[in-house]
């Protein structure tokens, strides 16, 4: 794998970051804990938390805030990879919240926001110091801003204005009682470069990833696959269409989009092709204005 | 689809196999960096359409202001400033790059050295009718203190001085007079346009005089391999893997990221601070045994014999160790609003060590404009925010350093407040006096 005049390739130079990243949280952190929803990047960081601690099990438990509204086929892929790495899942329960009355959903039935603070309970309840999330920082403004280690106050809030300097790759991850850090191991990763990654080491993925026919209603746009969780409404007139999923959210928020990539190779194929961004393309609940992301990290969102 | 969509895939994850440059960027608020990025990227196709979409709507005069791509926070929309370092990504056939775009800010002086901190390339922007200014040239000091192996000058506006020959020549004997001060290996000026594109991405026409490449032609041809340290073996050890179970359970692998030099399977060791010998009996990559590791690869090492061995402790080659010092000297970027004074307390981050220290000197205060050193003041020598100068620092453990400008990661450390936890200092190894 080396060439004489040793050089990496971008993804083993991004690897390398990654489980430089990982390990030193682990090595650090008196309670971390890993973010995992079952989409692409989560399963990619799940992996390179793999990959850091080999022939060793991931030394930290994998934690998923669980909104209720989940694509069958994530939860399936969670369970199937948490068994065969032997760890621990936590599940912070959304539905649970809510019939406990601690959280309500918004009008339009999104649980994003309310994801934060069945979040931040979890987090207080075991403990956790140090939260791995899979965020990039080529899906949204507020995210190209964040550091690698991004400090969090006693109420998960995110400081724009007063982060920690992050020099080199010595990283500050102290914390007081109650705070905690969030930390994206994929940080500088493209979505190219996880495509390619899970190509070139051949990751399973949720189907979800991959066109096929699938029943979809058009709302303003959006191409909503008609499942448990989105029924046509009246009149609504429901369309046949080869679709497949660039992100992987809530079932009844996260759109589809038209493609025939049937594979991985014409997935990367297509999205090196392609003029949106994930995010624009394919998630109602980034639409509502321009800094929503901003305001939802700042809150104390992933 | 089928066959081009796959001809098309295998071209892009040969793509993957590039390799990635990281640039700082750093200008004045008004000198065009904002516009120079947004053209980058929007050259090289990395803005899609939904951004520009975004754009084109808050874009307020009769263009689309390419600048506000690279605009993130509220905040900084509100007041038109660039609050904190964003990082943009955009790749060319030949190279992916990483952009730390850093503010010019006087005060965002830190944010500057963090996006420096990593990158290989840094570009200053002058404007083209102002020529050097203080903030040009502080600019070019903190990428030549971080040490960053390349630096382009781009001069901006060409377009607004009529693409005139003699004011790039004026600039460019001003930089090169002002750069014998600095320790910079290699200096490109460019004379470019970023609003109308000229000599960004494709030479310009209205510039025939002048006889280098484009910028991005020199972004994907610059040369950085030889910039780490290959002769010099370091590997702070991070942490250590045990699994303790069935088939792995005599398996004890020291895991880190090589700081220096090439280690392979056999090569004989020296572990510090006990200064054991012993040879490596393998390396794990993340993809199984390796023959050799080098940096920045992140490796798990394994030792023959079974020695004490954990987080903080180097190895290295028996008759080439660094430093074992518990008397550091260095240069340090002071990021807090509470001062650095003589006798202070402060916890360092070296490599995988962290130990406490004591500032027992504060030699001098660089005035970074004039590169004058400052060793007395009223009131007693402090660094205040954004201020540089050399401490000497005594620390509780030993550390295993060397020079920075030896070896860039074995030479740096960061400084912590124990009280708040907040990072407030960089600091770069330089030889004793």
């Amino acid at each position: 794998m080396t060439t004489p005049d040793y050089r990496l390739t971008q993804l083993q130079t991004l690897e390398a970051e990654s489980l430089h990243v990982l390990r030193e949280v682990a090595a650090e952190s008196e309670r971390p804990v890993l973010l995992f929803s079952g989409g692409k990047d989560s399963i990619v960081m799940l992996e390179l938390a793999r990959k850091a601690f080999a022939p060793a099990r991931i030394p930290f438990p994998v934690m998923h805030v669980d909104t209720g509204l989940n694509f069958p086929e994530v939860l399936e892929l969670r369970d199937k990879r948490v068994a065969e790495l032997g760890v621990q899942l936590v599940v912070a329960s959304v539905p649970e919240a809510i019939a406990a009355g601690t959280v309500r959903p918004e009008p339009n039935g999104s649980r994003t926001r309310i994801q934060t603070p069945v979040l931040l309970d979890a987090v207080e309840k075991h403990g956790f110091t140090a939260l791995f999330g899979g965020a990039r920082r080529d899906e949204d403004k507020a995210r190209a801003k964040e550091r690698v280690f991004s400090f969090r106050d006693e109420f998960g809030q995110w400081d724009p204005k007063h982060q920690r300097p992050e020099l080199w790759d010595l990283y500050n991850g102290r914390i007081h009682q109650g705070e905690s850090i969030r930390v994206f191991p994929l940080s500088n990763w493209t979505e190219l470069d996880i495509w390619a990654y899970i190509a070139q080491e051949e990751i399973a993925i949720p189907p979800l990833y991959l066109a096929r026919e699938r029943e979809v209603v058009d709302r303003g746009g959006m191409l909503y696959a008609v499942n448990e969780f989105i029924t046509p409404r009246e009149g609504e007139p429901v369309l046949r269409e080869t679709v497949r999923y660039r992100t992987v959210g809530d079932a009844n928020l996260t759109a589809a989009v038209r493609s025939t990539a049937t594979t991985v190779a014409e997935v990367i194929a297509e999205i090196s092709v392609t003029r949106l961004t994930e995010r624009g393309a394919t998630r109602g609940d980034d639409k509502v204005s321009d800094a929503a992301m901003e305001d939802r990290k700042k809150e104390g969102y992933f | 689809m089928g066959g081009l969509t796959q001809e098309a895939a295998v071209t892009e994850l040969a793509n993957a196999r590039k390799d990635i440059l990281r640039i700082a960027t750093a200008g004045s608020v008004d000198d065009g960096k904002s516009t120079l990025i947004g053209r980058l990227l929007y050259d090289s196709k990395a803005v899609f359409e939904d951004q520009y979409e975004a754009i084109e709507r808050a874009s307020r005069g009769d263009y689309v202001d390419l600048a506000l791509l690279t605009d993130g926070l509220r905040a900084e929309r509100e007041q038109g400033i660039t609050i904190d370092v964003a990082y943009r990504y955009f790749s060319t056939p030949r190279r992916t790059f990483i952009l730390a775009d850093t503010p010019g800010h006087v005060q965002y002086t830190r944010n500057m050295v963090t996006g420096a901190s990593t990158a290989d390339l840094a570009i200053v922007l002058v404007d083209a009718r102002k020529g050097m200014l203080e903030q040009s040239r502080r600019h070019a000091f903190l990428a030549s203190l971080l040490r960053v192996p390349h630096l382009v000058v781009a001069v901006n506006k060409m377009d607004l001085v009529d693409w005139s020959e003699e004011i790039y020549e004026g600039i460019l004997d001003e930089f090169t007079a002002f750069a014998t001060k600095l320790d910079v290996p290699d200096v490109t000026v460019i004379p470019i346009s970023a609003l109308q594109g000229d000599n960004v991405v494709t030479r310009s026409a209205r510039m025939p005089w002048y006889e280098g490449t484009s910028l991005l032609h020199h972004l994907e041809h610059v040369h950085v391999a030889s910039d780490r340290n290959l002769v010099d073996t370091r590997f702070p050890v991070q942490y250590v893997i045990r699994p303790q179970t069935g088939a792995h359970h005599d398996y004890r692998g020291y895991a880190g990221r090589v700081a220096g030099g090439v280690l392979r399977p056999g090569d004989e060791v020296q572990v510090l601070p006990s200064g054991l010998t012993t040879t490596i009996a393998g390396i794990d990559g993340p993809d199984g045994p390796l023959e050799e590791a080098f940096p920045p690869m992140s490796v798990t090492v394994r030792l023959t014999d079974d020695l004490d061995v954990s987080r903080g402790d180097l190895i290295c080659r028996p008759h080439n160790a660094p430093q074992v010092t518990q008397d550091v000297d260095a240069l340090v970027c002071w990021m807090s609003e509470d001062p650095l004074r003589a006798r202070q307390r402060i916890a360092i981050k070296h490599t995988t060590r962290s130990v406490r220290a004591v500032v027992k000197e504060l030699q001098y205060r660089l005035d970074i404009n004039t590169l004058h050193r400052d060793t007395e003041a009223d009131g007693g020598l402090q660094l205040g925010l954004n201020d540089i100068g050399r401490v000497r620092l005594r620390t509780t453990q030993p550390l295993f350093v060397d020079d920075y400008q030896r070896n860039r990661v074995t030479g740096r450390f960061i400084l912590i407040d124990e009280a708040t936890n907040a990072t407030v200092g960089a600091g770069m190894l330089v030889p004793p006096r």
